[in-house]
């Protein structure tokens, strides 16, 4: 009987053991391929980068594909895919050259009527790119592998067009794909950037994957920003889609993921306490709200009424309610982003003075007279669901009398569209932000284009004189001259146009796993150059 | 029976084309456009229009609904407007992981709160019955994503024994799966579990009464035979109710269940595509879910006639 029950108890446990192969419980053979797991700060829905100015695709069109010029952390231009350039003597006729080993990732050569295609197709739809082609004579490709541009006149912007680091960032396409409307989605994603996408293992909501490209050839460089050689030490990187951020959160302290594009800021404290969690602001240039009134209608057609705002506005009051970390926010007046080679004080005061007297005297003097103000608020994002709540109480103590409609963003961006008035469906004041990266210069930045109901961004400021100084920042190229139109421009800016009030600047953290290196200073997180440590 | 079914199949069509109508119009009629999101916050008016006119957003909303009726009845679901795939091929890889956490949470309500209801409603009076049914009334208040939370911090970040968030299709291997929908179903079953086991105590205690069970009892049957062969039987039909109710309750919890534990489900999936105004798979969706709800309800009203043999159509 022992024996019977020791062989019973035998066969138990062997069979306790086989239960775990039986049941796929087995780990299976160890797998030697290294994955970098990320969360991005949304869902990549879209492929194209052209097709659509959504930050996401932006980033997904960095993994895949290339630039012809990069800008470094400190926002010079580099050569990327370029290996040499000139300029002609009369600044007309410029000449790329592209470098050695550049591949798409199908096997073929990246040639230059590839890139030619590509700047042409980004020419038509990005706000920088339609003023470079505005300027443009012609874009011929020479040979193979070089191509030259030609100028009507001399512009100064040409490398900082074609070198954005945001969106529409340039990127190179094949040229078949880069002959495809720009208001249509190419129709495959073949790259020659450091990584290949994977099509079949994209689970949109839920998961991309990258795959590296291993026939991609860095430049010898070191990375800085989105220049440099883009050296990738992974075999895959996951982009994993969490939308909540605590779910989120607890997936990087259980190192399920091993990098958080954009940590909620409710939860920078305890990421700061955990021992396993570093967490670092990568990008200097940080993100600026803007507090945008339509400058069709009532009060706000008037100056002096959105002079008003200025005065009224505290941008400390704001960076409390939708930030709260003083580390992470600075009081910046500035239209063309604090701690860039364009930031300027000229103008600043109205927007410093925090004087809600002042504000009422000039709300008075532009005729208000107790109208009510249609305030839309984009309750599904947080930032601006606060500034929102912030306004309308800054409004209410200078006496205008205000009406909060509450709405998600989609709904938002169709009514901000709305040109009415806004006892008709139309609009008083929307809040947004920019990334800085977006608003470093009059060019770049489209919410100072004073071009009125035809071509300024919602809201709809009119002012020649402003849109002659940015065409006179795109001519210039001397870097002392440009300063002085920035100069000249925010002026007219703050003490007559006010496209907007900016309520601030704040820098979104990135929170990663220890052991993680390399993460790059940039306004756009990239995944070359980071390695793990092994231990 | 058989004419019964057909007829109640038939009449589907009806419920799916009223639905369809009511979503696609409430939809077009939302403000919000996809053309927007699409283009992203710094596109320009014309940019945006384009993109409009590229989609077919700007066809009179007759011509939209009958294209979309029209692939809808040669069985295609369109395509999504953001990401260019097929509803139908986005729908196929969202349903293992829903279908894996609405039929575990069933399952794992059932098998806990049948017994417990039986137990509550043998005991009744007792302190076994008053700590189940607080037990009860706990499960219906706290809500999902409060348990969901709790459990993540306990099990997963504390104990180290359940991943927080993710999805391993069973395909990948059982024990991979488990770890990954444990949580999650126990998170969304505990509701159930409330509800179904405050029935099942409550038709229990109707039954326990009957005279037939006591004069079971007087025959000597044993407590098992007596509850399970004899009450739980006669008590089922309330119970099977309920639980199909409960699974039509689920497409709501899902959805917040897969968001607090990403999973990659068709709740999520709906989300994200309100949130744009992606409207193919809105519509695609809720036919699907409309669909699942007609058939459960047919499925229970089947189930009647086995339970219960007085029960005829």
């Amino acid at each position: 009987m022992p024996r019977l029950l020791t062989a019973t108890r035998r066969a138990a446990l062997a069979a306790l053991a086989a239960a775990p192969m039986a049941l796929g419980l087995g780990v299976g053979p160890a797998s030697a391929e290294s994955v970098l797991r990320i969360v991005p700060h949304a869902d990549l829905k879209n492929l194209d980068p052209i097709w659509t100015t959504a930050y996401i695709t932006r980033n997904h069109g960095y993994m895949v594909y290339d630039t012809l010029f990069a800008q470094d952390e400190k926002l010079n231009i580099h050569p990327q895919m370029v290996g040499e350039h000139s300029v002609s003597d009369d600044g007309l006729v410029y000449t790329f050259t592209l470098r050695d080993g550049l591949k798409w990732h199908d096997g073929d050569p990246v040639k230059a009527e590839d890139c030619v295609a590509s700047i042409k197709r980004w020419g038509q739809k990005d706000g920088m790119g339609q003023k470079l082609m505005d300027f443009t004579k012609e874009l011929k490709a020479v040979d193979d592998k070089t191509f030259t541009l030609t100028l009507n006149e001399p512009y100064g912007l040409v490398l900082d067009s074609i070198g954005k680091i945001s969106s529409n960032t340039p990127f190179m396409m094949k040229k078949e794909h880069a002959e495809t409307d720009p208001n249509q989605q190419v129709p495959e994603v073949i790259g020659s950037g450091p990584f290949r996408f994977v099509k079949e293992e994209w689970v949109p909501g839920a998961k991309v994957v990258y795959a590296k490209n291993e026939d991609y050839v860095p430049r010898s460089e070191p990375a800085s920003g989105a220049a440099g050689g883009k050296v990738v030490h992974f075999d895959r990187v996951e982009w994993i889609y969490i939308p909540d951020p605590a779910t989120a959160m607890n997936a990087l302290i259980n190192g399920e993921v091993d990098l958080w594009e954009t940590p909620a800021v409710d939860m920078v404290q305890l990421l700061e306490q955990d021992e396993n969690v570093e967490l670092a602001v990568i990008d200097p240039l940080g993100t600026q709200g803007w507090l945008r009134p339509n400058h069709l209608h009532p009060p706000f057609d008037n100056p002096k009424a959105r002079q008003a705002l200025l005065y009224a506005v505290n941008q400390a009051v704001y960076l409390q309610a939708i930030v709260g970390d003083p580390k992470l926010y600075k009081e910046c007046a500035a239209y063309f982003i604090c701690g860039t080679p364009n930031e300027s004080d000229v103008g600043v005061g109205a927007l410093q003075s925090h004087d809600p007297e002042m504000a009422k005297q000039l709300l008075a003097e532009a005729g208000y007279k107790g109208e009510k103000i249609i305030l839309m608020q984009s309750t599904d994002i947080p930032v601006l669901n606060a500034a929102a709540l912030v306004t309308a109480q800054v409004l209410r103590d200078i006496g205008m009398d205000v009406e909060v409609q509450a709405m998600d963003w989609s709904t938002l961006t169709s009514r901000r569209a709305e040109k009415k008035s806004p006892a008709d469906g139309g609009w008083n004041i929307f809040h947004t932000y920019a990334t800085g990266a977006d608003a470093t210069s009059p060019i770049a930045n489209i919410g100072v284009s004073g071009g009125g109901v035809e071509r300024a961004w919602f809201g709809w400021p009119t002012d020649e004189k402003t849109e002659m100084l940015r065409d006179d920042f795109a001519r210039e190229a001397d870097p002392m001259k440009k300063k002085a139109i920035i100069d000249e421009l925010q002026g007219r800016l703050f003490d007559h146009v006010v496209p907007y009030v900016n309520y601030g600047q704040w820098f979104q953290p990135v929170a990663w796993r220890k052991g993680l290196k390399g993460v790059l200073v940039s306004p756009v997180p990239f995944f070359w150059n980071i390695s793990k440590d092994s231990g | 029976m058989y004419a019964y079914i057909a007829r109640r199949l038939l009449a589907t069509l009806p419920v799916m084309a009223v639905v369809g109508i009511a979503v696609f119009l409430l939809l077009h009629l939302t403000p919000g456009d996809p053309a927007v999101v699409i283009a992203g916050d710094y596109a320009r008016p014309e940019d945006i229009e384009k993109i409009r006119e590229n989609l077919g957003l700007n066809e009179p909303l007759h011509v939209q609904f009958f294209s979309w009726v029209g692939a809808l009845l040669s069985g295609d679901l369109g395509t999504s407007i953001f990401s260019n795939l097929p509803v139908a091929k986005l729908i196929g890889q969202r349903l293992e992981p829903t279908l894996a956490l609405a039929i575990a949470t069933i399952i794992f309500a059932i098998l806990v709160a049948v017994p417990m209801g039986v137990i509550a409603a043998w005991r009744a009076g007792t302190l076994t019955d008053r700590v189940i049914m607080v037990f009860a009334v706990l499960g219906f208040s706290v809500p999902v994503f409060v348990i969901g939370y709790a459990m993540m911090w306990l099990f997963s970040i504390t104990l180290g024994w359940f991943p927080v968030q993710g999805y391993k299709p069973i395909g990948e291997g059982f024990w991979p799966f488990l770890r990954s929908i444990t949580l999650p179903t126990v998170a969304l079953g505990i509701i159930y579990v409330a509800l179904i086991a405050r029935i099942t105590r409550a038709s229990m205690l109707e039954v326990l009464t009957e005279d037939y069970m006591r004069t079971a009892r007087a025959k000597g049957l044993d407590n098992n035979a007596l509850l399970i062969r004899h009450a739980l039987r006669n008590a089922s039909v309330p119970i099977v109710t309920i639980i199909g109710i409960g699974i039509a309750l689920l497409i709501g919890g899902v959805v917040v269940t897969e968001s607090v534990f990403n999973i990659p489900g068709l709740g999520r999936l709906t989300i994200d595509a309100v949130l744009r105004r992606d409207y193919p798979i809105i519509q695609g969706v809720i036919l699907i879910f409309s669909a699942a709800y007609v058939f459960v309800n047919l499925a229970i009203d089947l189930s009647y006639t086995v339970l219960d043999p007085r029960i005829r159509y």
